[in-house]
């Protein structure tokens, strides 16, 4: 579904953060990104959702060359993946209703076919008694749920999460990481970026490990 | 946060936040920008209108002057004159200014209380002529002048000329000053657009990276800018509107009066022309129309930002 193909990334003239990384990413996979902090997760992940071009090598998102990508092919490819960013992202101006219901609405969809839709994945997320609180008022692990939320409105085929318990708890981070599991048993990869071993420890599953810039597959 | 809140979510609310402080600062200087532009839109219409009536007034008028003199009866000069030259085509009248009237025009300037017959005063004869179809004043001036040596004819030509140019000069000025006006307010709105939309780059981006289309997310900040761009334009214009009405209002109490006859001929009765307040409507027009596609352009430009970012300056 996602190949990389000797990729190498650099800010400004600094040396590579990422060098040389080849790997795949197959349908319906379950798999953990991890390296120690500023091992260039992160990176990787914007590499993966196209908010950054690499300064070389081949990357492939659902069959197409990201570098010779049409500009207006890339809403379509971003609709199919699904990103909960490490600083979440939300619209502080909406509602959480509204937060999670915003890739539907960008979509043009009509507000009425999907109110249950939302509805229930808060519910599920733990948040169905707070619809219309705005996110400043949340705590960073509700933010966290929110972000999660929006990422899974639409049923994306992969699901990138940023250090997704970075805020919350241990007991949290276990519950997110039960709905991250679920998740990927109804059909959607996943790639966990984290640098939490605990949180790896609790799942046995593929891990991408990156340090100096290389990458290594285990799984 | 016990909030047991699960009644269905309110209305959808839009997509840009609203407004912020950014959108004030916006409204406020497209309003000032609006407001000069309109009153200098309002300046160059009645510099123009008023051109257009003093010609038209001037031209439509002639006058024979005949001078007194020594054992000269200037009662039937003035008849004679006026026979003559009511009797070219394109004259409609031809009207003698009687002893009264001549009195009542020289009141002013020497007095109540004098004897025509005492001074050597020159009488009138004011010819009224069709502008369409103007007569032959060569051939009139000829005529006059054999018949009543001491009669000129002045048919205003040299006036009108004079007036023309000046009108012409400073309608040209007025369009120069109404071209800086309008270039300010361009770039004004453009900036001020530019600034309020900055505090909204990460509303784009969150748009851009949940799947929306470039021109969906520049549809959503085009219509909030330029509600706030017109929302400003209209302000500035009605503040314009009222000074027009105002101007106006007070020109008819207070220039009615003789004294200020001189300012009224110059600039007619104040009142704005209808090509003011088309002036007016167009300027807010212009405004919502560049607070448009400078919002669009902007949000456009970030988009490609994004979309072609690179960590490496290199290519
Ligand atoms: N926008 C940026 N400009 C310059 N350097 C950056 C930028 N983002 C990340 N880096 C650098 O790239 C390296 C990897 O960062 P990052 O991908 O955020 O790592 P991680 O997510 O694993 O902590 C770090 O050394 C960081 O300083
Ligand atoms: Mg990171």
């Amino acid at each position: 579904m996602i190949r990389f193909d000797n990729v190498g990334l650099r800010y400004g003239l600094e040396p590579e953060v990422l060098s040389d990384v080849s790997f795949h990413i197959p349908a319906q996979s379950f798999q953990f990104l991890t390296g120690p902090s500023g091992a260039g997760k992160t990176s990787l992940l914007r590499l993966l959702f196209m908010s950054l071009r690499p300064t070389r090598g081949q990357i492939t998102l659902f069959g197409k060359d990201v570098l010779s990508l049409d500009r207006n092919e890339m809403p379509m490819l971003r609709r199919r993946i699904g990103v909960v960013f490490q600083d979440f992202r939300l619209l502080s101006h909406m509602s959480i209703f509204e937060n999670v219901a915003l890739p539907l609405r960008v979509r043009g969809k009509d507000a009425a076919s999907y109110r249950h839709d939302v509805t229930e994945l808060l519910d599920w997320v733990g948040l169905g008694d707070k619809l219309n609180a705005l996110p400043p008022v949340l705590s960073g692990g509700e933010k966290q749920r929110v972000a999660i939320a929006r990422a899974l409105i639409d049923q994306p085929e992969i699901l990138l999460a940023d250090e997704p318990t970075g805020n919350v708890d241990p007991s949290m981070a276990r519950r997110l990481l039960r709905l991250f599991i679920e998740l990927n048993r109804s059909g959607t990869a996943v790639i966990i970026a984290t640098h939490d071993l605990g949180l790896m420890e609790q799942v046995d599953a593929r891990r991408m490990i990156l340090s100096n810039g290389h990458l290594d597959v285990f799984g | 946060m016990s909030d047991q809140d699960t009644s269905p979510p309110p209305p959808t609310s839009p997509i840009v936040p609203p407004g912020n402080i950014a959108g004030q600062a916006m409204a406020l200087v497209v309003a000032i920008m609006s407001f000069l532009a309109c009153l200098t839109v309002g300046g160059v219409s009645l510099v123009g209108q008023s051109a257009a009536t003093w010609q038209s007034q001037i031209s439509r008028e002639a006058t024979v002057q005949i001078r007194p003199a020594r054992d000269f009866d200037i009662e039937t000069a003035l008849v004679e004159a006026q026979a003559i030259a009511a009797g070219y085509d394109g004259v409609r009248s031809a009207r003698i200014i009687d002893r009264e009237e001549t009195l009542g025009l020289l009141e002013p300037w020497l007095g109540g209380g004098l004897g025509l017959d005492e001074l050597p005063v020159p009488r009138l004869v004011v010819i009224t002529i069709d502008e369409a179809a103007p007569p032959d004043f060569d051939g009139m001036r000829v005529a006059i002048t054999e018949a009543v040596p001491n009669a000129t004819l002045d048919d205003h030509r040299a006036w009108v000329g004079r007036l023309v140019a000046m009108a012409r000069t400073t309608t040209l000025a007025g369009l120069g000053v109404l071209a800086l006006v309008m270039a300010a307010l361009v770039m004004t709105v453009v900036f001020a657009t530019r600034g309020a939309l900055a505090g909204n780059h990460d509303v784009i981006e969150v748009l851009h990276f949940v799947g929306a289309r470039a021109g969906f997310i520049a549809r959503q900040f085009e219509r909030r800018f330029m509600i706030i761009g017109l929302q400003g334009a209209a302000a500035g214009g009605a503040a314009a509107v009222a000074v027009f009405v105002v101007t106006g209002f007070w020109a008819s109490r207070n220039l009615t009066s003789a004294e200020n006859e001189q300012l009224s001929a110059f600039f007619g009765d104040f009142s704005m022309g209808v090509s003011a307040y088309v002036g007016v409507a167009l300027v807010i027009a212009l405004v919502g129309m560049l607070t448009m596609i400078t919002t669009r352009i902007t949000v456009l430009r970030v988009l490609y930002e994004i979309d072609e970012k690179r960590a490496d300056p290199a290519m």
